[in-house]
């Protein structure tokens, strides 16, 4: 395999292998997430009529919550075994280990999601089974895996690290969050994507220019 | 045994010129503002809360970028002085657009009837806000100074570059949701003369403090650095 592909792999399984093992990640950013639906049934009272404009945010708040619990567990659990700086001292470049990272919770929230989003239309009542709406997963997953990672492995590094993931994260993440739930309104309200048109480029923007950006960076928060 | 050298404080240093400059100035412009600036026919005395509203905004962007290219030359330099300009600038630059939204505020309440609106550029002034909040957080929470200088370029860097798209997104978000709030924007219209050299006025007085604030800030991170260091070889002395 290629000499560059191939540690991103290794990162890639090696957390797979532990996810499969502990099952701690997925389950309980998923649990969560569910939750997060639950309060935000009651605390808004989403009737059928409001469904179209509510389901969107109460979805990407869901999801992101669920998202920053997961991503933050993942550096979590390398920074407690010290397997961050087994990391560090094997010869391996560190965009590797920082695609790699970011290849696994961008996995692990699409799993996540996609255990979701099914539950969710049934209890809020609309069709999950867009294509659009798919894509705007996948594309701000994308997004919020790569700022995640770079921010998660800031935090876990500081004194009150629970607190420090969000607040980095939710400011910079925000032009995500507003094209993922516009986006989303658009393909769950069924006007045919026809106003997607532009949230869609907007995220595919963001994702582009951090997964430039993110990598550069990682390599002097890791040092040491 | 270290040595340190001796704060000098020479009469005539660059921050003694800035601080009588930025005294004379601010004075000048506060006169200016109230007894020369014309009272506004449609939103009477509350708009001469502009003349300091907009340059501390400015300021503070002016704040921000200093704090994205110091944070680029200290991460490929690793000279301490990039450190503490950026730390410097972004303390400046928070309270600076800290006092931008309050006075915005202040003027939103009469002109627009609400304290606040979801408008872009006040939006994204509250993001800039959060960020560079998040900012001197993770500088106050890194487990040692070097690292919290690397966090907290990384932070500058990757917050910077992420302001333009907050402010696109922001402004398309609104196209799609209109509000009911529509005010006269100030700044668009066209101001009379004497107004707008007030305001340049303003800004220049608004660059002097700036100026001043940033110097005195890094001396200040000098010290700190400095009592540091001495406490440091007392321990190492073991006294």
């Amino acid at each position: 395999m290629n000499r560059f592909l191939q540690p991103i792999a290794i990162i890639f399984w090696k957390d797979i292998l532990l996810e499969l093992r502990s099952k701690d990640i997925i389950i309980s950013a998923a649990v969560f997430g569910f939750l997060v639906v639950i309060v935000f049934n009651f605390a808004l009272n989403v009737t059928p009529r409001l469904v179209t404009q509510l389901a969107p945010g109460i979805l990407w708040v869901a999801f992101a919550f669920a998202g920053t619990l997961a991503m933050n567990r993942s550096f979590v659990r390398e920074k407690e075994q010290g397997g961050l700086e087994g990391l560090l001292l094997t010869p391996v470049s560190r965009d590797a280990i920082f695609l790699g990272k970011a290849l696994v919770s961008f996995l692990f929230m699409l799993i996540v999601e996609a255990a979701l989003l099914p539950v969710f239309a049934v209890m809020l009542g609309f069709s999950a089974f867009s294509f659009m709406l798919i894509l705007t997963i996948v594309l701000a997953t994308l997004g919020f895996a790569t700022v995640g990672t770079l921010f998660s492995a800031i935090a876990v590094q500081t004194r009150s690290r629970e607190i420090m993931l969000p607040v980095l994260f939710f400011p910079i993440i925000l032009p995500v969050i507003i094209g993922a739930v516009e986006a989303s309104s658009q393909a769950i309200g069924g006007d045919g994507g026809a106003g997607i048109g532009k949230w869609l480029p907007l995220i595919g923007v963001f994702d582009a220019l951090f997964l430039v950006i993110c990598p550069w960076v990682f390599s002097f928060v890791v040092e040491e | 045994m270290a040595t340190v050298d001796r704060v000098k404080q020479p009469l005539l240093s660059f921050s003694n010129a800035l601080v009588v400059l930025g005294a004379a100035l601010m004075l000048v412009d506060v006169y200016l503002i109230f007894m020369v600036a014309p009272t506004d026919a449609v939103l009477g005395n509350i708009q001469r809360v502009f003349y300091f509203h907009v340059p501390m905004a400015i300021m503070s962007f002016l704040a921000f970028f200093v704090v994205f290219i110091a944070s680029i030359l200290y991460l490929i330099k690793r000279d301490q002085k990039w450190d503490r300009l950026a730390h410097a600038a972004a303390e400046v630059g928070v309270v600076f657009v800290t006092l931008a939204l309050i006075t915005g505020i202040i003027w939103a309440r009469p002109v627009w009837g609400v304290w606040w609106t979801w408008e872009p550029r006040l939006t994204t002034t509250l993001i800039l806000w959060l960020i560079y909040v998040a900012y001197l957080m993770i500088r106050a929470y890194a487990p040692n100074r070097t690292q919290g200088a690397l966090y907290a370029a990384v932070v500058g860097i990757v917050g910077f570059v992420d302001v333009p798209i907050v402010y696109y997104s922001v402004q398309w978000w609104r196209s799609i949701h209109p509000s009911a709030v529509v005010g006269p924007l100030a700044e668009s219209g066209a101001l009379e003369p004497v107004m707008q050299g007030i305001l340049l006025f303003s800004f220049l007085a608004f660059l002097v403090l700036f100026l001043y604030l940033v110097v005195e800030r890094m001396a200040l991170r000098g010290l700190e650095d400095q009592v540091r260091l001495l406490k440091f070889s007392l321990h190492r002395t073991g006294r």
